[in-house]
């Protein structure tokens, strides 16, 4: 597991250049290299599913983000009571670390999960469902009511965006509601 | 900005782009139908073909895409998608409950087994691909009073 | 254990940078990172030593699988979180256009 350690270290690191550099499109590229060091470590935790899922997804939401920050930098100033500030709230982040340090301690160990709930799905699965693949059988059969969920998430996801886009409003009555440019 | 999207990209990628559209569409749809044999599903396979038309749409600009894909068509299929799982769902009525499995189960590793399973793939795919490229177009494609000012 | 602790230095990263910073892609570039540390977190209660993805083969007989039930939730959440990066980019867009600026600091205008 040597290699999923070195692979933290590396997202951890461009997280934080992604954090402090001052350019807004170089920043958009260190979150894309984190997000494709997340993929890769799906593939070591043996994810196939949800690695090809997050490789796409991650895609769409670089070409989404670089699209917002091309030419829209902003120049960078410190107002006053910046060490106050920054002193307070890294006291809160290493004081929330050592909270959930201690509650880690609950965790079952890495590698021996407990799996009450998994371990039915996995010895009946087959059987029941008849899909090869137990993650596609969990997200629709067993558990199909959350994803019709997810799908109202991402119906209401559009409707918003349509929505705050939208550029004309309504108009008074007799009028015709236009879209905005085609 | 704008200017540029509308006229499109390079004669190399206008090329490279009609080269590989259709692999990538095909690519995504088979994923997507064999998602209850090989990793992937509907989530991914959908994601993937609204990749292909953004792909489309970045390389030859906004006129010419939006003419082939108007976005009437776009809210069409997504709400085509959301209705017909739905639909699927509450068919499972006549069996007994929400949801229920009621097409038969087949031979494992088959094209055609898992009941319901295939068939909520193509929903949930046609659902997210479609609402993903409403997005894309709504968002990236849209022209800015503040633009012209720079 | 160890491995969580770092888990949890990449979600304190993104929400350092949600707290701090004064421009807004720069949080939304921390709510990004924070949730790809939850997501991670799940898929390594998950894990299982010496395990297998969970898909039958055709060849082999396979005894031990990973936990199938935490990389299901995480397929849908990682969707949901395109979602809701999309709507915060629009809300981003929209600001810049009215205000013209991308400083929180200097959007103070609340209009009752």
């Amino acid at each position: 597991m040597v290699e999923l350690y070195i692979l933290l270290i590396f997202m951890i690191i461009g997280a934080i250049i992604a954090v402090e550099v001052k350019d807004l499109l170089s920043s958009v590229v260190a979150v894309g290299a984190v997000g494709l060091g997340l993929s890769m470590a799906f593939l070591i935790l043996k994810a196939p599913d949800v690695a090809i899922t997050q490789l796409v997804v991650e895609l769409l939401a670089l070409i989404i983000l670089i699209r917002a920050t091309l030419k829209r930098d902003l120049p960078f100033s410190t107002s006053g009571r910046w060490y106050f500030n920054t002193f307070v709230t890294i006291g809160f982040v290493v004081f929330l670390v050592l909270v959930s340090v201690q509650c880690f301690q609950d965790l079952p160990r890495f590698g021996y999960p407990l799996m009450r709930v998994a371990s039915t799905y996995l010895r009946e699965g087959l059987m029941k469902t008849g899909a090869t693949n137990l993650v596609a059988s969990v997200i629709l059969d067993y558990r199909a009511f959350d994803t019709l969920g997810e799908a109202t998430i991402l119906f209401t996801a559009v409707i918003g965006v349509l929505a705050i886009v939208r550029r004309k409003g309504r108009k008074e009555e007799g009028e015709d509601v236009e879209e905005e440019d085609e | 900005m704008s200017k540029e999207h509308e006229k499109g990209m390079s004669v190399i990628v206008k090329t490279i782009t009609r080269l590989t559209v259709g692999l990538i569409l095909l690519y995504g749809i088979y994923i997507l139908t064999h998602g209850h044999v090989s990793p992937g599903g509907g989530f991914a396979g959908g994601v993937i073909i609204a990749l292909s038309f953004v792909h489309l749409m970045l390389a030859y600009g906004k006129e010419v895409a939006l003419e082939k894909l108007p976005k009437g068509v776009t809210s069409f299929f997504e709400s085509l998608g959301a209705l017909l799982f739905l639909g699927i769902a509450l068919l499972g009525f006549t069996g007994g409950y929400f949801f229920l499995n009621f097409i038969s189960k087949g031979q494992p590793f088959h094209l055609f087994s898992a009941g319901i399973i295939p068939l909520c793939n193509i929903a949930i795919s046609l659902k997210v691909g479609a609402g993903l490229f409403a997005i894309f177009v709504a968002l990236v494609l849209l022209k800015f009073d503040s633009e012209g000012k720079e | 254990m160890i491995i969580y602790v770092l888990c949890l230095i990449l979600f304190c990263v993104g929400l350092y940078c949600v707290l701090r910073k004064r421009n807004i892609i720069k949080i939304i570039v921390g709510i990004i990172i924070a949730e790809y540390a939850v997501n991670l977190f799940f898929i390594l209660v998950a894990y299982r030593q010496e395990g297998r993805s969970p898909i039958y083969s055709s060849t082999e007989q396979i005894v031990n699988m990973v936990d199938a039930l935490p990389q299901a939730v995480v397929l849908t959440a990682i969707v949901i979180g395109l979602a809701t990066t999309a709507l915060l980019v629009a809300l981003a867009m929209r600001i810049y256009e009215k205000y013209g600026t991308f400083d929180i600091t200097k959007i103070r205008e609340l209009k009752g």
